[in-house]
Protein backbone atom coordinates (compact mmCIF):
# COMPACT_ATOMS: atom_id res chain seq x y z
CA UNK A 1 0.00 0.00 0.00
CA UNK A 2 1.31 3.47 -1.13
CA UNK A 3 -0.84 6.45 -0.07
CA UNK A 4 -1.00 9.70 -2.65
CA UNK A 5 -0.27 12.86 -2.07
CA UNK A 6 -4.77 13.41 -2.72
CA UNK A 7 -4.25 10.78 0.61
CA UNK A 8 -2.15 12.47 2.78
CA UNK A 9 -4.71 15.93 2.30
CA UNK A 10 -7.57 14.05 2.92
CA UNK A 11 -6.52 12.72 5.73
CA UNK A 12 -5.01 15.75 7.01
CA UNK A 13 -8.90 17.31 6.79
CA UNK A 14 -10.56 14.57 8.49
CA UNK A 15 -7.63 15.13 11.13
CA UNK A 16 -8.78 19.05 11.16
CA UNK A 17 -4.90 19.52 10.37
CA UNK A 18 -3.65 22.31 7.69
CA UNK A 19 -0.99 20.75 5.60
CA UNK A 20 0.95 23.07 3.13
CA UNK A 21 2.45 21.17 -0.65
CA UNK A 22 6.35 20.87 0.65
CA UNK A 23 4.68 19.39 3.98
CA UNK A 24 1.96 16.92 2.23
CA UNK A 25 5.34 15.67 0.49
CA UNK A 26 7.14 15.00 3.52
CA UNK A 27 4.19 13.28 5.44
CA UNK A 28 3.56 11.26 2.25
CA UNK A 29 7.12 9.50 2.80
CA UNK A 30 7.19 9.53 6.42
CA UNK A 31 3.80 7.84 6.68
CA UNK A 32 4.20 5.39 3.81
CA UNK A 33 7.44 4.37 5.99
CA UNK A 34 5.27 3.88 8.65
CA UNK A 35 2.55 1.61 6.75
CA UNK A 36 5.30 -0.44 5.66
CA UNK A 37 6.41 -1.36 9.40
CA UNK A 38 2.48 -1.79 9.69
CA UNK A 39 1.85 -3.77 7.13
CA UNK A 40 4.03 -6.49 8.45
CA UNK A 41 0.49 -7.89 10.34
CA UNK A 42 -1.20 -8.56 7.85
CA UNK A 43 0.49 -11.66 7.18
CA UNK A 44 -0.65 -13.27 10.32
CA UNK A 45 -3.90 -15.46 10.06
CA UNK A 46 -6.09 -14.03 12.97
CA UNK A 47 -9.22 -15.90 11.71
CA UNK A 48 -11.25 -16.71 14.57
CA UNK A 49 -8.96 -14.63 17.03
CA UNK A 50 -11.47 -12.70 19.20
CA UNK A 51 -10.25 -8.75 18.82
CA UNK A 52 -8.95 -7.14 22.12
CA UNK A 53 -10.08 -3.90 22.83
CA UNK A 54 -8.58 -2.88 25.80
CA UNK A 55 -5.98 -4.34 28.43
CA UNK A 56 -7.67 -7.23 30.37
CA UNK A 57 -10.72 -6.89 28.89
CA UNK A 58 -12.26 -4.80 30.94
CA UNK A 59 -15.88 -4.13 31.97
CA UNK A 60 -16.88 0.09 32.32
CA UNK A 61 -18.64 0.67 35.25
CA UNK A 62 -21.18 2.89 35.72
CA UNK A 63 -21.40 5.39 38.39
CA UNK A 64 -24.70 6.33 40.35
CA UNK A 65 -26.62 9.00 38.56
CA UNK A 66 -26.05 11.90 41.19
CA UNK A 67 -24.22 15.12 41.27
CA UNK A 68 -20.44 14.71 42.54
CA UNK A 69 -18.91 17.81 41.14
CA UNK A 70 -18.97 21.64 42.15
CA UNK A 71 -19.61 24.55 39.32
CA UNK A 72 -16.35 25.30 38.42
CA UNK A 73 -17.43 27.10 35.31
CA UNK A 74 -15.35 30.60 36.25
CA UNK A 75 -11.69 27.98 36.54
CA UNK A 76 -11.92 26.27 33.98
CA UNK A 77 -13.06 29.70 31.46
CA UNK A 78 -9.96 30.98 33.37
CA UNK A 79 -8.16 28.80 30.33
CA UNK A 80 -9.91 29.50 27.74
CA UNK A 81 -8.75 31.55 24.43
CA UNK A 82 -11.93 33.66 24.56
CA UNK A 83 -14.77 33.78 26.52
CA UNK A 84 -17.85 36.22 26.98
CA UNK A 85 -20.28 35.86 29.46
CA UNK A 86 -19.70 32.39 30.35
CA UNK A 87 -19.92 31.53 26.75
CA UNK A 88 -16.77 30.21 24.37
CA UNK A 89 -16.84 32.07 21.43
CA UNK A 90 -15.92 30.60 18.29
CA UNK A 91 -16.41 31.94 14.88
CA UNK A 92 -19.69 32.41 13.86
CA UNK A 93 -21.23 29.23 12.16
CA UNK A 94 -25.04 29.66 11.37
CA UNK A 95 -25.57 32.95 9.05
CA UNK B 1 27.09 13.48 44.84
CA UNK B 2 24.52 12.11 46.79
CA UNK B 3 23.66 9.22 46.88
CA UNK B 4 20.41 9.40 49.37
CA UNK B 5 17.13 7.40 48.42
CA UNK B 6 13.76 8.10 49.41
CA UNK B 7 14.02 5.57 52.29
CA UNK B 8 17.07 7.34 53.22
CA UNK B 9 15.17 10.63 53.53
CA UNK B 10 12.32 9.80 54.71
CA UNK B 11 14.18 7.65 58.05
CA UNK B 12 16.55 11.54 58.14
CA UNK B 13 12.60 13.19 58.57
CA UNK B 14 11.32 10.93 61.14
CA UNK B 15 14.66 11.41 63.27
CA UNK B 16 14.31 14.36 63.16
CA UNK B 17 17.71 14.79 61.08
CA UNK B 18 16.72 17.51 58.29
CA UNK B 19 13.23 19.26 57.51
CA UNK B 20 11.46 19.13 54.12
CA UNK B 21 11.99 22.84 53.86
CA UNK B 22 15.72 21.89 54.29
CA UNK B 23 15.56 19.03 51.73
CA UNK B 24 13.49 21.01 49.28
CA UNK B 25 16.19 23.99 49.29
CA UNK B 26 18.79 21.31 48.83
CA UNK B 27 17.62 19.81 45.70
CA UNK B 28 15.71 23.19 44.12
CA UNK B 29 19.84 24.16 44.57
CA UNK B 30 20.85 21.39 42.51
CA UNK B 31 18.39 21.67 40.36
CA UNK B 32 19.47 25.30 39.56
CA UNK B 33 22.65 24.11 39.21
CA UNK B 34 22.48 20.97 37.19
CA UNK B 35 19.04 21.42 35.10
CA UNK B 36 20.70 24.41 32.31
CA UNK B 37 23.14 21.47 31.42
CA UNK B 38 20.20 18.94 31.69
CA UNK B 39 16.73 20.49 30.26
CA UNK B 40 15.14 18.03 32.64
CA UNK B 41 12.51 20.42 33.93
CA UNK B 42 10.13 22.47 31.88
CA UNK B 43 8.28 24.45 35.19
CA UNK B 44 10.69 24.88 38.47
CA UNK B 45 8.46 26.99 40.99
CA UNK B 46 10.32 27.38 44.45
CA UNK B 47 7.98 29.34 46.23
CA UNK B 48 5.08 27.03 45.68
CA UNK B 49 7.24 23.71 46.46
CA UNK B 50 8.26 25.41 49.85
CA UNK B 51 5.11 26.03 50.44
CA UNK B 52 4.29 22.44 50.22
CA UNK B 53 7.45 21.90 51.84
CA UNK B 54 6.22 23.93 54.94
CA UNK B 55 2.91 22.60 55.35
CA UNK B 56 4.91 19.09 55.41
CA UNK B 57 6.73 19.98 58.16
CA UNK B 58 3.55 21.90 60.19
CA UNK B 59 2.12 18.09 59.71
CA UNK B 60 5.32 16.12 60.95
CA UNK B 61 4.64 18.70 64.17
CA UNK B 62 1.73 18.06 64.59
CA UNK B 63 2.26 14.32 64.57
CA UNK B 64 0.09 13.93 61.57
CA UNK B 65 3.17 12.59 59.25
CA UNK B 66 2.89 9.60 56.94
CA UNK B 67 5.98 7.29 56.03
CA UNK B 68 6.90 9.80 52.84
CA UNK B 69 5.66 13.31 54.44
CA UNK B 70 8.58 16.06 53.37
CA UNK B 71 10.47 13.96 50.55
CA UNK B 72 10.24 16.11 47.52
CA UNK B 73 9.49 14.29 44.13
CA UNK B 74 9.14 15.82 40.81
CA UNK B 75 6.17 15.00 38.12
CA UNK B 76 6.07 14.25 34.44
CA UNK B 77 4.43 17.32 33.00
CA UNK B 78 1.73 15.00 31.66
CA UNK B 79 0.20 15.02 35.14
CA UNK B 80 -2.66 17.94 36.09
CA UNK B 81 -0.99 19.65 38.69
CA UNK B 82 -3.57 22.81 39.96
CA UNK B 83 -1.68 25.96 39.82
CA UNK B 84 0.86 24.57 37.76
CA UNK B 85 1.58 25.36 34.07
CA UNK B 86 0.76 21.44 32.49
CA UNK B 87 2.29 21.55 28.91
CA UNK B 88 2.58 18.22 28.40
CA UNK B 89 6.10 18.69 26.17
CA UNK B 90 3.72 20.90 23.49
CA UNK B 91 3.20 24.17 22.33
CA UNK B 92 -0.57 23.54 22.47
CA UNK B 93 -0.52 23.54 26.21
CA UNK B 94 2.11 26.27 26.77
CA UNK B 95 -0.20 28.65 29.07
CA UNK B 96 -2.12 25.77 30.34
CA UNK B 97 -2.24 26.41 34.38
CA UNK B 98 -4.05 23.34 35.75
CA UNK B 99 -7.78 23.90 37.12
CA UNK B 100 -7.36 20.54 38.76
CA UNK B 101 -5.30 18.00 40.32
CA UNK B 102 -4.40 14.58 38.63
CA UNK B 103 -5.78 11.56 40.89
CA UNK B 104 -1.36 10.78 41.11
CA UNK B 105 -1.32 14.46 42.16
CA UNK B 106 -3.81 14.55 44.84
CA UNK B 107 -1.99 11.21 46.30
CA UNK B 108 1.19 12.58 46.68
CA UNK B 109 -0.26 16.01 48.01
CA UNK B 110 -2.62 13.29 50.71
CA UNK B 111 1.16 11.77 51.72
CA UNK B 112 2.54 15.09 51.97
CA UNK B 113 5.33 14.97 49.49
CA UNK B 114 6.25 18.25 47.85
CA UNK B 115 6.56 18.92 43.89
CA UNK B 116 10.09 20.18 43.19
CA UNK B 117 8.76 21.11 39.33
CA UNK B 118 7.33 19.56 36.12
CA UNK B 119 9.52 17.36 34.43
CA UNK B 120 10.33 17.68 30.43
CA UNK B 121 8.49 15.25 27.88
CA UNK B 122 8.37 14.66 24.47
CA UNK B 123 5.43 15.83 23.14
CA UNK B 124 1.99 14.24 24.17
CA UNK B 125 4.03 11.30 25.13
CA UNK B 126 4.98 10.28 21.54
CA UNK B 127 8.64 9.69 21.32
CA UNK B 128 11.21 7.65 22.24
CA UNK B 129 14.10 10.38 23.12
CA UNK B 130 12.51 13.65 24.37
CA UNK B 131 13.50 15.31 21.41
CA UNK B 132 9.83 16.19 20.19
CA UNK B 133 9.23 18.34 23.28
CA UNK B 134 8.22 21.87 22.24
CA UNK B 135 10.51 22.90 25.44
CA UNK B 136 13.81 21.38 23.46
CA UNK B 137 15.13 18.20 24.15
CA UNK B 138 16.24 16.69 27.39
CA UNK B 139 20.24 15.53 27.74
CA UNK B 140 21.71 12.40 29.14
CA UNK B 141 23.36 13.34 32.26
CA UNK B 142 25.77 10.33 31.54
CA UNK B 143 26.71 12.09 28.03
CA UNK B 144 25.51 15.58 26.66
CA UNK B 145 25.61 14.66 23.21
CA UNK B 146 23.28 11.73 23.96
CA UNK B 147 19.05 11.18 24.29
CA UNK B 148 17.80 9.78 28.17
CA UNK B 149 15.25 8.15 26.06
CA UNK B 150 11.78 9.26 26.02
CA UNK B 151 8.85 10.06 26.86
CA UNK B 152 9.51 10.33 30.55
CA UNK B 153 12.96 11.54 29.62
CA UNK B 154 13.14 14.41 31.29
CA UNK B 155 11.82 12.73 34.56
CA UNK B 156 14.77 9.69 34.22
CA UNK B 157 17.37 12.69 33.47
CA UNK B 158 16.76 14.31 36.49
CA UNK B 159 16.90 11.07 38.95
CA UNK B 160 20.34 9.71 37.18
CA UNK B 161 21.92 13.35 38.08
CA UNK B 162 20.35 13.25 41.26
CA UNK B 163 18.71 16.66 40.96
CA UNK B 164 15.10 15.07 42.07
CA UNK B 165 15.47 12.07 44.75
CA UNK B 166 12.71 10.25 42.53
CA UNK B 167 10.07 11.51 39.64
CA UNK B 168 6.64 9.81 38.61
CA UNK B 169 6.01 9.20 34.77
CA UNK B 170 4.03 7.32 32.51
CA UNK B 171 4.58 4.50 29.90
CA UNK B 172 2.32 3.35 26.72
CA UNK B 173 5.09 1.81 25.12
CA UNK B 174 8.02 1.48 26.81
CA UNK B 175 8.03 5.45 28.29
CA UNK B 176 8.91 4.34 31.66
CA UNK B 177 10.94 1.74 31.56
CA UNK B 178 13.56 2.94 27.92
CA UNK B 179 14.75 6.32 29.73
CA UNK B 180 15.12 4.97 33.08
CA UNK B 181 17.36 2.12 30.97
CA UNK B 182 19.22 4.90 28.99
CA UNK B 183 19.81 6.75 32.19
CA UNK B 184 20.65 4.25 34.66
CA UNK B 185 17.70 4.27 37.11
CA UNK B 186 14.78 1.57 38.10
CA UNK B 187 11.40 2.60 36.89
CA UNK B 188 8.05 0.65 37.15
CA UNK B 189 4.64 0.53 34.73
CA UNK B 190 2.57 -1.12 37.03
CA UNK B 191 -0.46 -3.19 35.62
CA UNK B 192 -2.72 -1.56 33.32
CA UNK B 193 -5.55 -0.06 36.32
CA UNK B 194 -3.60 -0.17 39.15
CA UNK B 195 -2.73 3.62 38.90
CA UNK B 196 -5.43 5.38 38.09
CA UNK B 197 -5.21 7.79 34.76
CA UNK B 198 -7.61 10.82 35.80
CA UNK B 199 -5.84 13.75 35.23
CA UNK B 200 -3.10 12.34 32.73
CA UNK B 201 -3.20 13.99 29.43
CA UNK B 202 -4.23 11.09 27.57
CA UNK B 203 -2.48 9.53 24.80
CA UNK B 204 -3.64 6.16 24.47
CA UNK B 205 -6.14 5.41 27.09
CA UNK B 206 -5.99 1.66 26.44
CA UNK B 207 -2.19 1.88 27.49
CA UNK B 208 -1.58 4.69 29.21
CA UNK B 209 -0.06 3.73 32.62
CA UNK B 210 1.71 5.95 35.41
CA UNK B 211 4.19 4.65 37.35
CA UNK B 212 7.55 5.28 39.94
CA UNK B 213 10.88 6.06 38.79
CA UNK B 214 13.68 6.04 41.24
CA UNK B 215 17.59 4.91 41.92
CA UNK B 216 16.43 1.55 43.72
CA UNK B 217 13.68 -0.96 43.29
CA UNK B 218 13.09 -0.22 47.68
CA UNK B 219 12.06 2.93 46.50
CA UNK B 220 9.44 2.31 43.34
CA UNK B 221 7.96 0.20 45.94
CA UNK B 222 7.00 2.71 48.64
CA UNK B 223 6.26 5.48 45.82
CA UNK B 224 3.34 2.76 44.15
CA UNK B 225 2.32 2.47 47.39
CA UNK B 226 1.35 6.10 47.55
CA UNK B 227 0.07 6.25 43.47
CA UNK B 228 -1.80 3.08 42.99
CA UNK B 229 -5.43 2.92 44.65
CA UNK B 230 -8.66 2.64 42.94
CA UNK B 231 -10.63 6.43 41.57
CA UNK B 232 -13.92 6.62 40.46
CA UNK B 233 -13.48 8.91 38.23
CA UNK B 234 -11.02 6.73 35.68
CA UNK B 235 -13.19 4.16 34.22
CA UNK B 236 -10.58 1.60 33.72
CA UNK B 237 -9.25 1.91 37.97
CA UNK B 238 -9.62 -1.47 39.31
CA UNK B 239 -11.48 -1.85 42.49
CA UNK B 240 -8.83 -3.71 44.54
CA UNK B 241 -7.68 -4.24 48.17
CA UNK B 242 -4.72 -1.78 49.22
CA UNK B 243 -1.86 -3.43 48.51
CA UNK B 244 1.84 -3.08 50.21
CA UNK B 245 4.46 -3.25 47.45
CA UNK B 246 6.89 -3.75 50.08
CA UNK B 247 5.84 -6.47 52.06
CA UNK B 248 8.35 -8.86 49.69
CA UNK B 249 11.10 -7.57 49.63
CA UNK B 250 12.96 -9.00 51.66
CA UNK B 251 11.91 -12.71 50.64
CA UNK B 252 14.58 -14.76 49.40
CA UNK B 253 14.73 -16.21 45.21
CA UNK B 254 15.24 -19.57 45.82
CA UNK B 255 13.31 -21.51 43.15
CA UNK B 256 12.30 -18.36 41.60
CA UNK B 257 11.27 -19.43 37.88
CA UNK B 258 13.29 -16.93 35.49
CA UNK B 259 11.91 -17.33 31.75
CA UNK B 260 14.02 -16.25 29.10
CA UNK B 261 12.25 -15.10 25.73
CA UNK B 262 14.15 -16.67 23.18
CA UNK B 263 12.69 -14.09 20.75
CA UNK B 264 14.34 -11.31 22.80
CA UNK B 265 17.84 -12.34 22.62
CA UNK B 266 18.55 -12.63 18.59
CA UNK B 267 19.69 -10.21 15.97
CA UNK B 268 19.25 -6.60 16.88
CA UNK B 269 20.41 -6.85 20.17
CA UNK B 270 23.55 -5.03 21.21
CA UNK B 271 27.01 -7.16 21.94
CA UNK B 272 27.44 -5.01 25.11
CA UNK B 273 23.76 -5.36 26.39
CA UNK B 274 23.82 -8.66 25.50
CA UNK B 275 26.74 -9.39 27.28
CA UNK B 276 25.08 -7.42 30.77
CA UNK B 277 22.02 -9.20 30.95
CA UNK B 278 23.71 -12.18 30.61
CA UNK B 279 25.55 -11.68 33.32
CA UNK B 280 22.81 -10.24 35.55
CA UNK B 281 21.24 -13.80 35.09
CA UNK B 282 24.35 -15.58 35.79
CA UNK B 283 23.68 -13.35 39.52
CA UNK B 284 20.35 -14.47 39.42
CA UNK B 285 21.08 -17.88 39.45
CA UNK B 286 23.66 -17.38 42.34
CA UNK B 287 20.98 -16.41 44.44
CA UNK B 288 18.86 -18.98 43.70
CA UNK B 289 16.40 -18.40 40.63
CA UNK B 290 16.13 -21.90 38.15
CA UNK B 291 16.23 -20.14 33.99
CA UNK B 292 13.98 -21.45 31.79
CA UNK B 293 13.27 -20.79 28.14
CA UNK B 294 9.54 -19.50 27.32
CA UNK B 295 8.84 -18.20 23.68
CA UNK B 296 6.58 -15.18 22.93
CA UNK B 297 6.08 -15.70 19.25
CA UNK B 298 3.86 -12.99 18.09
CA UNK B 299 6.40 -10.07 20.08
CA UNK B 300 7.75 -9.45 16.84
CA UNK B 301 4.72 -7.89 15.53
CA UNK B 302 4.14 -5.98 18.92
CA UNK B 303 5.57 -2.97 17.19
CA UNK B 304 3.35 -3.01 14.14
CA UNK B 305 -0.12 -3.66 16.03
CA UNK B 306 1.02 -0.85 18.16
CA UNK B 307 1.59 1.60 15.47
CA UNK B 308 -2.08 1.08 14.67
CA UNK B 309 -3.83 0.67 18.35
CA UNK B 310 -2.12 3.76 19.76
CA UNK B 311 -2.37 6.36 17.13
CA UNK B 312 -5.83 5.51 16.56
CA UNK B 313 -6.63 6.13 20.08
CA UNK B 314 -4.28 9.67 20.40
CA UNK B 315 -6.45 10.52 16.82
CA UNK B 316 -9.30 10.48 19.09
CA UNK B 317 -8.16 11.80 22.31
CA UNK B 318 -6.69 14.87 20.78
CA UNK B 319 -9.27 15.70 19.35
CA UNK B 320 -9.89 17.91 22.04
CA UNK B 321 -7.32 19.96 20.86
CA UNK B 322 -9.84 22.66 18.89
CA UNK B 323 -8.80 26.21 20.44
CA UNK B 324 -11.97 26.73 21.59
CA UNK B 325 -11.77 25.61 25.68
CA UNK B 326 -8.53 25.50 26.57
CA UNK B 327 -5.39 25.37 24.75
CA UNK B 328 -3.23 27.82 22.22
CA UNK B 329 -5.66 29.11 19.42
CA UNK B 330 -4.10 30.84 16.10
CA UNK B 331 -4.15 34.11 15.87
CA UNK B 332 -5.34 34.80 12.16
CA UNK B 333 -8.49 32.72 11.06
CA UNK B 334 -11.77 33.35 9.17
CA UNK B 335 -14.16 30.65 9.72
CA UNK B 336 -14.73 27.46 12.36
CA UNK B 337 -12.72 25.16 10.44
CA UNK B 338 -10.22 27.51 9.49
CA UNK B 339 -9.74 28.19 13.04
CA UNK B 340 -9.17 24.23 14.26
CA UNK B 341 -7.01 23.57 11.35
CA UNK B 342 -4.13 26.29 11.82
CA UNK B 343 -4.79 25.95 15.35
CA UNK B 344 -3.81 22.51 15.41
CA UNK B 345 -1.39 22.83 12.83
CA UNK B 346 0.48 25.57 14.81
CA UNK B 347 -0.23 23.89 18.14
CA UNK B 348 1.69 20.41 17.72
CA UNK B 349 4.54 19.16 16.53
CA UNK B 350 5.47 17.01 13.61
CA UNK B 351 5.79 13.87 15.54
CA UNK B 352 2.12 14.54 16.64
CA UNK B 353 0.78 15.14 13.50
CA UNK B 354 2.40 12.03 12.05
CA UNK B 355 0.39 10.07 14.98
CA UNK B 356 -3.17 11.52 14.59
CA UNK B 357 -2.65 11.26 10.63
CA UNK B 358 -2.02 7.45 11.02
CA UNK B 359 -4.77 7.07 13.27
CA UNK B 360 -7.47 8.79 11.17
CA UNK B 361 -6.26 6.81 8.75
CA UNK B 362 -6.58 3.46 10.62
CA UNK B 363 -9.84 4.41 11.92
CA UNK B 364 -11.52 5.76 8.38
CA UNK B 365 -13.91 4.12 6.13
CA UNK B 366 -12.99 1.40 4.09
CA UNK B 367 -9.88 0.89 6.36
CA UNK B 368 -10.87 -0.05 10.00
CA UNK B 369 -11.08 -3.94 9.53
CA UNK B 370 -7.94 -4.08 7.70
CA UNK B 371 -5.43 -2.04 10.33
CA UNK B 372 -7.64 -1.48 13.45
CA UNK B 373 -9.73 -4.89 13.63
CA UNK B 374 -6.39 -6.96 12.61
CA UNK B 375 -4.07 -4.86 15.36
CA UNK B 376 -6.54 -5.61 18.47
CA UNK B 377 -6.98 -9.64 16.95
CA UNK B 378 -2.61 -9.65 17.21
CA UNK B 379 -2.93 -7.77 20.44
CA UNK B 380 -5.07 -10.93 21.79
CA UNK B 381 -2.49 -13.15 20.23
CA UNK B 382 0.54 -11.11 22.10
CA UNK B 383 -1.67 -11.55 25.48
CA UNK B 384 -1.82 -15.37 24.77
CA UNK B 385 1.82 -15.59 24.61
CA UNK B 386 2.62 -14.05 28.08
CA UNK B 387 -0.30 -15.86 29.31
CA UNK B 388 1.30 -19.52 28.01
CA UNK B 389 5.09 -18.34 28.94
CA UNK B 390 3.61 -17.76 32.97
CA UNK B 391 2.54 -21.46 33.37
CA UNK B 392 6.14 -21.94 32.99
CA UNK B 393 7.72 -19.01 35.07
CA UNK B 394 7.67 -16.65 37.58
CA UNK B 395 8.70 -13.35 36.04
CA UNK B 396 10.09 -12.96 32.40
CA UNK B 397 13.73 -11.29 32.11
CA UNK B 398 15.48 -9.51 29.18
CA UNK B 399 17.40 -6.20 27.68
CA UNK B 400 15.02 -3.16 28.26
CA UNK B 401 16.08 -1.68 25.09
CA UNK B 402 18.38 -3.10 22.19
CA UNK B 403 20.99 -0.56 22.53
CA UNK B 404 21.91 2.24 24.62
CA UNK B 405 20.92 5.78 24.67
CA UNK B 406 21.76 6.89 21.22
CA UNK B 407 23.11 9.92 20.23
CA UNK B 408 20.81 13.78 19.64
CA UNK B 409 19.32 13.71 16.56
CA UNK B 410 20.26 10.58 15.19
CA UNK B 411 16.90 8.58 14.67
CA UNK B 412 14.98 12.20 14.68
CA UNK B 413 14.34 12.03 11.04
CA UNK B 414 13.35 8.29 10.76
CA UNK B 415 10.32 8.09 12.67
CA UNK B 416 10.59 3.96 11.89
CA UNK B 417 14.17 3.93 13.40
CA UNK B 418 13.04 5.13 16.45
CA UNK B 419 9.49 3.53 17.14
CA UNK B 420 12.17 0.10 16.87
CA UNK B 421 13.68 1.03 20.34
CA UNK B 422 10.69 0.27 22.39
CA UNK B 423 10.74 -3.11 20.48
CA UNK B 424 10.85 -5.06 23.71
CA UNK B 425 8.96 -2.87 25.70
CA UNK B 426 5.56 -2.38 23.55
CA UNK B 427 4.21 -6.29 23.77
CA UNK B 428 3.91 -5.47 27.86
CA UNK B 429 1.57 -2.74 27.24
CA UNK B 430 -0.39 -4.36 24.56
CA UNK B 431 -1.05 -6.92 26.77
CA UNK B 432 -1.62 -4.70 30.13
CA UNK B 433 1.10 -6.48 32.24
CA UNK B 434 3.68 -5.05 34.80
CA UNK B 435 7.49 -4.27 33.74
CA UNK B 436 9.90 -2.76 35.06
CA UNK B 437 13.60 -1.87 34.26
CA UNK B 438 16.93 -1.63 36.63
CA UNK B 439 20.54 -0.97 36.04
CA UNK B 440 22.85 -3.60 35.19
CA UNK B 441 25.90 -2.26 33.71
CA UNK B 442 27.89 -0.07 31.30
CA UNK B 443 29.08 -0.78 28.10
CA UNK B 444 32.19 0.23 26.55
CA UNK B 445 31.43 3.63 26.36
CA UNK B 446 30.66 3.99 30.09
CA UNK B 447 26.95 4.08 29.45
CA UNK B 448 24.00 2.20 31.54
CA UNK B 449 22.56 -0.63 30.02
CA UNK B 450 19.00 -1.65 31.65
CA UNK B 451 17.21 -5.03 32.52
CA UNK B 452 13.70 -5.45 31.85
CA UNK B 453 11.86 -7.66 34.45
CA UNK B 454 8.13 -8.53 33.01
CA UNK B 455 5.64 -9.88 35.54
CA UNK B 456 2.12 -11.38 35.46
CA UNK B 457 -0.75 -9.51 36.52
CA UNK B 458 -0.94 -7.96 39.67
CA UNK B 459 2.78 -9.23 40.52
CA UNK B 460 4.13 -5.80 41.25
CA UNK B 461 5.58 -6.94 44.98
CA UNK B 462 7.06 -9.98 43.69
CA UNK B 463 9.00 -8.04 40.72
CA UNK B 464 9.64 -5.54 43.21
CA UNK B 465 11.15 -8.62 45.55
CA UNK B 466 13.36 -9.25 42.64
CA UNK B 467 14.60 -6.72 41.96
CA UNK B 468 15.56 -5.62 45.35
CA UNK B 469 17.36 -9.01 45.85
CA UNK B 470 19.34 -8.00 43.04
CA UNK B 471 20.17 -4.26 44.34
CA UNK B 472 21.47 -6.02 46.98
CA UNK B 473 23.84 -7.90 45.12
CA UNK B 474 25.29 -5.69 42.76
CA UNK B 475 25.64 -1.92 42.60
CA UNK B 476 24.67 -0.67 39.05
CA UNK B 477 22.17 1.34 40.85
CA UNK B 478 24.25 3.24 42.81
CA UNK B 479 26.99 4.22 39.60
CA UNK B 480 26.47 7.97 38.91
CA UNK B 481 27.17 10.20 35.81
CA UNK B 482 29.86 12.21 37.01
CA UNK B 483 29.54 16.23 36.93
CA UNK B 484 26.30 16.62 38.72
Amino acid sequence: MSLSIDDVRRIAHLARIRVGEDEAVQYQSQLNGVFDLIARMQAVDTAGVAPMAHARDLFQRLRADAVTEPNRREAFQAVAPQVAGGFYLVPKVIE
Amino acid sequence: MSQTTIKQLADRLASGKTSSVELCQDYLARIQAGNPKLNAFITVDAERTLAEARAADARRAANNAGPLTGVPIAHKDIFCAEGWLTTCGSKMLANFVSPYDAHVIGQFKAAGMPCLGKTNMDEFAMGSSTETSYYGPTRNPWDSARVPGGSSGGSAAAVAARITPAATGTDTGGSIRQPAALCGITGLKPTYGVVSRYGMIAFASSLDQGGPMATTAEDCALLLNVMAGFDARDSTSLEREKEDYTRDLARPLAGLRIGLPKEFFGAGLSGDTAIAVEAAIEQFKKLGAVIVEVSLPNSGLSVAAYYVIAPAEASSNLSRFDGVRYGYRTPDYGDLTEMYEKSRAEGFGAEVKRRIMIGTYVLSHGYYDAYYLQAQKLRRLIAQDFAAAYRQCDVILGPTAPTTAFKLGEKADDPVEMYLSDIYTIAVNLAGLPGMSLPCGLDGQGLPIGLQLIGDYFSEARMLNVAHQYQLATDWHQRTPGGF
